[in-house]
């Protein structure tokens, strides 16, 4: 038994290989004609968001002339390996926006698999490069990419907290909220609109919607007691939530537009994070019922708890692929929390980390990746994974501790 | 082989681009008690309806809780709720302050150590406020005048990450308001 480990050095980001029996397509990005007097190397980002799905191996370009309009000398693609060549072009207008050009080409078969052209500001040529690369993404996998959607997460620096939304690769982030006191748990809303999260800036754990275009905000809960762990319904009409205003940390319903919340279930133990199914038929969540903190199931109507993890004592921090196949949680093993990943139809289970302080997992929309936070040098760090936890990468963010990471939906 | 088509060349244009946001005041609904401004240039360097995101502020902070004269911080043991004979005494000196001043509100603040989720530890820490509240209440503290809340793992009164500082961390503070 042997072990792979190579790195890839970006601009952006440090990929970890690890492990045996990866199947990547290698592919190659030529350097988009008119990129190199831009600060924004729209092939270097295109590749980096490839290589971070795990799905992907770059290969590097044969010399040559390339953009969407020269078709590609196939013979020396296939020399050096790639299966598909994607090449582009970027021309600054007159009004001072870029059109970004660019075709994919399989290799392989010889075939032109399309291309598409994007007239962008200059602020929005990172996200041309991911709308390149979800292109050539589905193109290829057949599944639906998710470079351009966006992640939100809390920073921590001099006793100040602020909540970033960032480019699924971490960069281009931009301060949503910026508060003395700590904010934890966002979660986007299934349109991407709104961020629900709970600060603390009343001295108290209350929850907020927060528009993240307008900066408009919403109390929520604010009811006596703690407010806390906000979870969305896959409709967006309605939020989960912990009070403690009855008695105890109980989990209840509240319209999203506020008003009196509903009591989920009741109980005399810990119950919290919930989190919906992607059919919104049901609600995972963690308790201590059982004398332990594991993850329980419940029907929508407060009916048929079930218990959903078994080993270990300690398990918490549900998420749910959009797919409903899989669950990701973390773990306590011998004193070490690791992100775990369960098949929820076969329940078999396993850990993907290397790191002991992993939190706060959440799946990229369309199932393929996880996002988490985790610390690395005594560091707070978020990485993403995929799920069999042989592709990670580090993600860029600010300064100082970096945690709380959750995972928005398709861009609109 | 060579039949290559260049075929289509779709023409996408990204939602929003070229737009700026508004960089006046931001409409805020509830009753927040600080001012909230606008920070930052980010703000209009990205189209407004397709990744804009309007920065609030919530300033610095300026909470401070009155200093009791008893002492108002009870500690618990590695995951536990039981308040020790130790600090029986100091819950009794509190219940007489309160109960002598009915118009007075007190918070019970409930803390954990580092270890673990940050949700799982605010329901911990709930019920080491809990713990304290109740106990408040059987010597005659009226529930009117207390508000249990947890601020979980987020505000240690010791940094490190060894017990030494972990037996510190886990605790609940009485605080006036």
């Amino acid at each position: 038994m042997f072990a792979l480990f190579t790195q890839t050095s970006f601009a952006q980001f440090r990929i970890e290989v690890t492990g045996v029996g990866l199947t990547q397509i290698p592919v190659t990005v030529a350097p988009f004609r008119g990129q190199d007097t831009l600060n924004q190397k729209i092939s270097e980002i295109v590749l980096a968001d490839l290589e971070r799905s795990g799905q992907f191996r770059s290969v590097k370009t044969p010399v040559g002339a390339f953009d969407e309009a020269i078709k590609p000398d196939l013979s020396a693609l296939r020399q050096v390996g790639a299966d598909a060549l994607a090449s582009g072009s970027i021309i600054k207008l007159a009004d001072g926006r870029f059109d970004v050009r660019f075709r994919l080409w399989d290799v392989v078969k010889g075939q032109d698999l399309g291309g598409q052209s994007f007239m962008v500001a200059s602020s929005d040529l990172r996200l041309a490069a991911h709308r390149v690369a979800d292109y050539i993404y589905e193109k290829l996998t057949g599944d639906k990419g998710i470079f351009s959607t966006r992640i939100a997460y809390v920073t921590k620096a001099a006793q100040r907290y602020q909540l970033w939304v960032a480019d699924a690769d971490g960069e281009n982030s931009q301060s949503a909220l910026a508060s003395p006191e700590p904010i934890i748990s966002p979660a986007w809303s299934p349109d991407g609109n709104q961020l629900a999260y709970v600060s603390f800036e009343s001295r108290k754990p209350v929850v907020y919607v927060h528009n993240v275009s307008s900066g408009k905000r919403r109390l929520i809960a604010n009811f006596k007691g703690s407010n806390s762990a906000p979870a969305w319904s896959p409709d967006g009409k309605t939020l989960a939530v912990t009070l403690s205003r009855d008695g105890g940390s109980q989990l209840f319903l509240l319209n999203a537009s506020g008003g009196e919340p509903r009591r989920l279930i009741q109980s005399s133990s810990i119950d919290t994070e919930p989190v919906f199914s992607p059919d919104g038929q049901s609600i995972y969540f963690v308790s201590d019922r059982g004398g332990s903190p594991q993850i329980y199931r419940v029907l929508i109507n407060g009916q048929g708890v079930e218990r959903v993890t078994f080993t270990g004592n300690y398990n918490i921090s549900p998420a749910m692929s959009s797919d409903g196949r899989w669950m990701a949680y973390i773990s306590r093993v011998g004193g070490a929390f690791k992100l775990h990943v369960m098949e929820l139809a076969g329940g078999g289970s396993k850990a993907i980390t290397e790191t002991s302080a992993d939190e706060s997992p959440s799946f990229s929309p369309n199932g393929k990746l996880l996002v988490y936070a985790t610390q690395q040098q005594g560091r707070e760090a978020l990485m993403t994974s995929t799920l069999d936890g042989k592709v990670k990468a580090r993600l860029n963010g600010q300064t100082g501790d970096i945690r709380e990471p959750d995972w928005g939906p398709f861009y609109k | 082989m060579k039949n290559f088509l260049m075929t289509f060349c779709v023409v996408i244009f990204l939602a929003g681009c070229g737009s700026t946001v508004p960089l006046g005041d931001v409409p805020v609904t509830d009753a927040t008690p600080k001012a909230v401004s606008v920070l930052g240039a980010d703000a209009n360097s990205a189209g407004a309806k397709g990744n804009g995101v309007t920065p609030v502020d919530l300033g610095a902070g300026s909470t401070s809780a009155i200093a009791p004269s008893e002492p108002r911080v009870v500690f618990f043991d590695y995951d536990s709720y039981v308040i020790k004979p130790e600090f029986q005494s100091v819950i009794a000196a509190h219940a007489r302050f309160i109960k002598a001043q009915l118009v007075r509100k007190v918070a019970i603040e409930g803390h954990t150590d580092e270890t673990g989720g940050r949700e799982y530890n605010l329901a911990l820490g709930q019920k080491r406020a809990d713990a304290v509240r109740d106990a408040l209440a059987i010597l005659g503290v009226p529930q009117s005048q207390m508000e249990s809340v947890s601020f979980g793992k987020e505000k240690p009164a010791v940094a490190g990450n060894d017990e030494a500082a972990f037996s510190k961390n886990r605790r609940a503070e009485i605080r006036y308001q």
